[in-house]
């Protein structure tokens, strides 16, 4: 089991009432980005602390290159590195101090430690910053030494908790290509957020977790192709045939019709999983407007997107669930 | 990287090369020794001196503030006079006022252990305990650091220990050792409890009546029978009793070794507590 980086079977953690992770199946291959994908609350965060050494698991077991992390927690330590939701780093010292501090940790003498640390600064744009409090950095900033500090002594894995969450969209493109360049070199990097534009952006695989479970796993397309073909968007004329013009759709499309926050526009989601089959769907739909007498603007037939993806997803393990209840 | 980039940071970007040159598996050093480990983090703790001179205050304002109240106080009424009561509160009120900075430890612990860094540090393999022996070791030094003030303060109005330099040292080297050890107790409750306040309440709680009900202001044989049990129990008392005897030129074996005997108990029990809950946090 050499190229696994994580593996994780029926991992459990519960905090009182709540299960936050509930039988947990992960399995992440060395030397890829693994997205773990899921809303607020899904359990990631509770997943990557376990993994990480920062929680003991209440249930299940979790290896990471192979030593258990509640047996061998020391041999996990060694090799991984975590970049938190909040800044691992301490505001109230400066980007060098913070490297350095590190640096001294992981066993490095003073001048080496304070080597890495001008070389991590360079290379991560923060020379000019690295005399200044980190309480006085951008967010952008903030994450970029984060990073620097978790790739100080370079790990074989390491996990991004959401690292782009309330960046702005050029640090979030600059946190990007810091993991595409990470990555290249060979470290695994687990990254955790509730975008999915970013996970099909980074990531080989992705795992779909909600309420502390993986609901779906796979690359991006297959993700995408295993909830239907696509999804319909429609712009009317006069919004007052909206209504009507939401029946028409459902009726043919045999699918439920969402109005959107503007009052001309529908979307509708076409089950199946074939594209050839959907898109004759859609321009049955198409013509059925017209024979209602709706004015349509503007039609489009679309790939579904991610987040079109997950919705469906969350939105089946709810329908599931609900329905086990039901039986039970 | 070019001399144009700015500090501000957006006008960055990651470059394959640089990036690929830090990231090139170089040698790992070996883990740091556990006393490595604790001095790195006891440098972390004067850093954060060192940014933020004013937490200094209240090893410096509020021992010159006890030591002139109960001088001036006191003295006038138990001794006949400020100089004379003095000679004898003077390490007792030293003692009081390192003892009661102690409890800064479990704030500053609290207020720290909700911060990210602290995930950072408890995923690093090295002696768990550093980061915490590291947090006292920062406190020993502002620990000496009250001690001092409140020793020439006292100089200045008058005291004049028998036991000179050598007895002086020895004596602020057994409260900063003693005080070392309890702290402990609030690194524990600073891992315990929620909340900046509620740590500051249990001090109180704690500290007041450890340090009233002790030797430290009258001779105990004026008090009730229940009231003198508790106080020759007192750790406070003993190491104010141990402190006053080096001051004095007259060290006292016997309460010296009561009080570092009482440490080492405090270390291993408050120790292996703050050390559970911190790996549980």
């Amino acid at each position: 089991m050499r190229d696994l980086a994580i593996e994780t079977s029926g991992l459990v953690k519960t905090f009182g009432e709540n299960r936050a992770v509930d039988g947990l199946d992960l399995t992440v291959p060395a030397g890829t980005v693994y997205g773990v994908l899921g809303p607020n609350g899904a359990g990631k965060t509770t997943a990557v602390k376990m993994l990480a050494t920062l929680l003991r698991p209440d249930g299940g077991e979790a290896r990471v290159f192979g030593h258990d992390v509640l047996r061998e927690p020391d041999a996990v330590r060694s090799r991984v590195s975590l970049t938190g939701q909040y800044a691992s780093v301490d505001e109230e010292m400066t980007g060098m101090e913070n490297l350095v501090l590190l640096g001294r940790l992981l066993g490095h003498r003073k001048p080496a430690a304070r080597d890495r640390a001008m070389a991590l600064l360079e290379a991560f744009g923060l020379t000019e910053a690295a005399g200044r409090q980190v309480k006085t950095y951008s967010g952008g900033m903030r994450r970029r030494l984060d990073i620097a500090a978790s790739i100080l002594n370079t790990p074989d894995l390491l996990f991004l908790d959401e690292p782009t969450t309330g960046l702005d969209p050029r640090s979030r493109n600059q946190v990007w290509d810091i993991v595409r360049i990470v990555v290249a070199h060979g470290t695994t990097v687990l990254l955790t957020t509730q975008y999915l534009d970013e996970a099909d952006r980074l990531a080989g695989r992705i795992a779909v977790i909600d309420h502390g479970r993986v609901i779906a796993e796979g690359t991006p397309g297959e993700l995408k192709s295993s909830v239907g073909s696509g999804s319909v968007h429609v712009r009317l004329r006069d919004a007052a045939q909206r209504p009507e013009a939401e029946r028409v759709l459902a009726r043919e499309l045999n699918t439920q019709v969402h109005p959107e926050a503007d009052p001309v526009a529908l979307t509708a989601r076409i089950p199946g999983e074939d594209a050839d089959a959907g898109a004759e769907r859609a321009s049955r739909a198409l013509a059925a407007l017209a024979a209602s007498g709706i004015v349509v603007d503007d039609f489009s037939l679309g790939q579904p997107s991610l987040d079109e993806a997950f919705l469906a997803l969350t939105d089946r393990a709810l329908t599931d669930k609900e329905m086990e209840e039901t039986a039970a | 990287m070019s001399a144009t980039t700015t500090e501000t940071g957006p006008s960055f970007v990651p470059a394959a090369e640089t990036l690929g040159a830090v990231l090139a598996p170089g040698a790992r050093p070996p883990r740091p020794s556990a006393l490595s480990a604790s001095l790195t983090f006891g440098w972390r703790a004067m850093l954060k001196i060192k940014h933020v001179p004013e937490q200094l205050f209240d090893v410096t304002a509020f021992p010159i503030m006890m030591t002139l109240m109960f001088t001036y106080l006191f003295g006038g009424a138990l001794a006949g006079s400020p100089t004379e009561y003095l000679q004898f509160l003077l390490p007792g009120i030293m003692v009081t006022s390192v003892v009661m900075i102690t409890m800064y430890t479990g704030v500053e612990v609290n207020k720290d252990i909700e911060k990210g860094v602290f995930d950072r540090f408890r995923t690093l393999p090295i002696w768990r305990p550093s980061t915490m022996v590291g947090y006292l070791l920062g406190d020993a030094f502002r620990y000496t650091m009250a001690a001092t003030v409140i020793l020439v303060v006292g100089l200045v109005l008058g005291f004049r220990p028998q036991g000179g330099v050598a007895g002086v040292v020895a004596a602020i080297a057994l409260l900063v050792a003693f005080s070392f050890a309890f702290s402990w107790i609030w690194t524990m409750f600073g891992l315990l409890l929620r909340s900046e306040k509620s740590v500051m309440g249990i001090s109180m709680l704690v500290l007041f009546p450890l340090t009233f009900l002790s030797n430290v202001y009258v001779d105990p044989r004026t008090m009730p029978g229940w009231l003198q049990a508790f106080v020759g129990v007192n750790p406070i008392s003993h190491l104010v009793t141990a402190a006053r005897s080096l001051m004095a030129g007259s060290p006292d074996t016997g309460e010296i070794t009561w009080v570092l005997a009482c440490g080492a108990v405090s270390i291993v029990v408050f120790g292996a507590l703050t050390m559970r809950l911190y790996n549980r946090k």
